[in-house]
């Protein structure tokens, strides 16, 4: 038997979503673990991978050691082809030119709609979090995959508020919207790799972190989650991708334990 | 709200847009600014953010700002504490995902003794720059179908196209009463360069009816003249030039000077452990102590600066 890697679940849902990146593809990150994961998968099987960062940057190599704490400072330009303004930036997804979202959010529910503004009641919420920045944006005009803490108070039948827009209320709902293209793609999570019925923009479960069980995931999730009939269990981070990992973000800043 | 096409025009034609020169006093300059109107503030999040004129203007006591701006760190805590506003127009609001959620915008926010209203980034430049362009909205793909579109109400509309019928987000034009940016080189007469990322702030320029610049280095008019392809800003929107080098720290100015890390971890500690009690101890300190802008400088550790300034000269470049 191979000796055990050890790793946390902040490093498991970054490494495991960045597998989800391919290679040629274009990304708009978020800060944050997207913006960690989205490195991590330009540094091993994805080097032709280009980041678009909302400050307005296309193509950075951001320098491992000095991640930015924002999507909008120099750090984030570092060996880029272009700079350009933010609502420009932006823009290259409603035009068509990104092929995937790269969020994290405080809360998700069954139709991949993101919350990140409001715990509770938008005129007394408990908690007032940060805002959409280009969620909102990034949510309505490009494919979406969302990167998370899978628990049940953050895996919700119906968000607290819309931030991100996935699939509405399912069905049509975001069509009829006139969010005519994009949409909620994955949910990964500690626990799973989620995906969605494209008929019904319902979240399903689609394979299983190693370890996990459906079982574990259900009693984690807050609705009733459909599984595929072809479900996987991912393989288990590779010390390669752990090392890289820890390369990027040495201090683990981006990736500290959890708790567990 | 938005006031007329006409009225918007006015004002620009009463505009000295003459070749002349704008240099003045950072008092001066902020002494441009009447309580009760809306600033628009250049930069975005910790990036070259215009603090030297934010410092004064909360010296100066302002009151019953609105503010907008890109994405709101720190100087908006600076701003709700010291009550210069209680309404602020923006897409996020937080020094940054590792420093966690402002507990200064929770208080104000939650307590409903100050308004923040949110917009995405995406559509809060497409209000600049309809305001830039003189006209009263832009459509969108995004905002629409969301909670953040439908809690603005009546502020954003939608139509059919009328040439497609698809379902559009009518994204209403903002013209602020007042742009405040910093940039990293302007000439006397408000002709700026801006280096690395833009931001918002070529269309906060043309949006707004006052400009007040700040800049890390007032450059001779024929340095802008021998690279005309290089001016962000034309001096035909700015009215006053001030020179304030290292004026926005702990914030980052591109290629200039990374953020004062260690200020912005020491700060954030404060706020979150003493939320508006220790926001108020650091105003004391760093805002209302210090005799000039010079002096509030002078309380950052020169090491810190160093090591700001060198690590903007690393593989970024001006």
């Amino acid at each position: 038997m191979v000796a055990e890697v050890t790793y946390n679940t902040a490093e498991l849902v970054c490494i495991s979503s960045a597998r989800l990146l391919e290679d040629g593809k274009v990304v708009f990150a978020g800060a944050g673990l997207p913006l960690l994961a989205a490195i991590l998968a330009q540094k091993t099987h994805a080097k032709g991978l280009t980041i678009l960062f909302e400050g307005g940057v296309i193509g950075p190599f951001v320098e491992p050691g000095k991640l930015p704490p924002s999507t909008n400072e120099q750090r984030c330009a570092a060996h880029a082809n272009m700079v350009l303004s933010t609502t420009d930036v932006l823009l290259l997804q409603q035009r068509g030119y990104v092929d995937y979202g790269f969020l994290g959010g405080a809360q998700v529910d069954q139709y991949g709609n993101i919350n990140s503004s409001f715990i509770g009641d938008w005129n007394k919420p408990s908690v007032r979090l940060p805002g959409t920045g280009g969620g909102n944006d990034i949510a309505s005009l490009s494919k979406v995959i969302v990167a998370m803490h899978h628990e049940k108070r953050r895996l919700v039948k119906k968000v607290d508020f819309i931030t991100s827009p996935g699939y509405l209320n399912g069905g049509d709902s975001r069509k009829q919207a006139g969010l005519i293209a994009g949409g909620a793609l994955k949910v990964v999570t500690h626990l799973a790799i989620l995906g969605f019925d494209d008929r019904k923009g319902v979240m399903c479960l689609e394979g299983l972190q190693p370890g996990a069980t459906v079982e574990k995931v259900q009693e984690n999730t807050d609705f009733p989650l459909m599984v595929k009939g072809d479900l996987y269990e991912a393989s288990p981070p590779t010390e390669e991708e752990l090392r890289i990992l820890h390369v990027l973000d040495p201090e683990k800043r981006y990736t500290s334990p959890r708790g567990e | 709200m938005a006031s007329s096409y006409l009225e918007l025009r006015e004002k620009v034609e009463k505009k000295d847009r003459g070749l002349r020169e704008k240099v003045k006093s950072l008092s001066e300059a902020v002494a441009l600014i009447p309580d009760n109107v809306h600033v628009a503030i250049g930069g975005c999040h910790y990036s070259r953010t215009p603090m030297a004129l934010i410092w004064e203007m909360i010296r100066q006591r302002k009151k019953g700002l609105t503010f907008s701006k890109s994405i709101t760190a720190t100087e908006g805590d600076l701003l709700l504490v010291a009550g210069t506003t209680r309404h602020i127009i923006t897409s996020w609001f937080s020094p940054g995902v590792t420093w966690g959620v402002s507990r200064i915008m929770r208080h104000y926010v939650q307590s409903g003794e100050a308004q923040y209203e949110e917009w995405s980034h995406m559509s809060l430049g497409l209000r600049y720059r309809a305001g830039a362009m003189g006209v009263p909205f832009l459509p969108a793909r995004s905002m629409l179908g969301s909670d953040v579109s439908k809690r603005l109400g009546h502020i954003i509309k939608e139509m059919n196209c009328p040439f497609t019928g698809e379902k559009l987000a009518l994204i209403p034009a903002l013209n602020p009463d007042v742009a405040i940016i910093h940039v990293q080189r302007a000439d006397p007469y408000g002709n700026a360069q801006i280096g690395g990322f833009p931001f918002m702030d070529k269309d906060i320029a043309l949006a707004a009816t006052t400009v007040i610049l700040t800049a890390e280095e007032i450059i001779d008019n024929s340095e802008i003249r021998r690279v005309p392809d290089r001016t962000d800003i034309p001096f035909l929107c700015v009215d006053a030039v001030v020179e304030a080098p290292y004026g926005c720290l702990p914030h980052e100015c591109y290629g200039v000077y990374e953020p004062d890390f260690n200020h912005m971890d020491m700060y954030v500690k404060l706020m979150m452990e003493k939320s508006v009690d220790g926001v108020k101890e650091y105003l004391d300190k760093y805002f209302y102590a210090p005799e000039t802008f010079d002096d509030y400088l002078g309380l950052f550790p020169v090491k810190d600066i160093l090591k700001a300034t060198s690590g903007a000269r690393m593989g970024h470049g001006g």
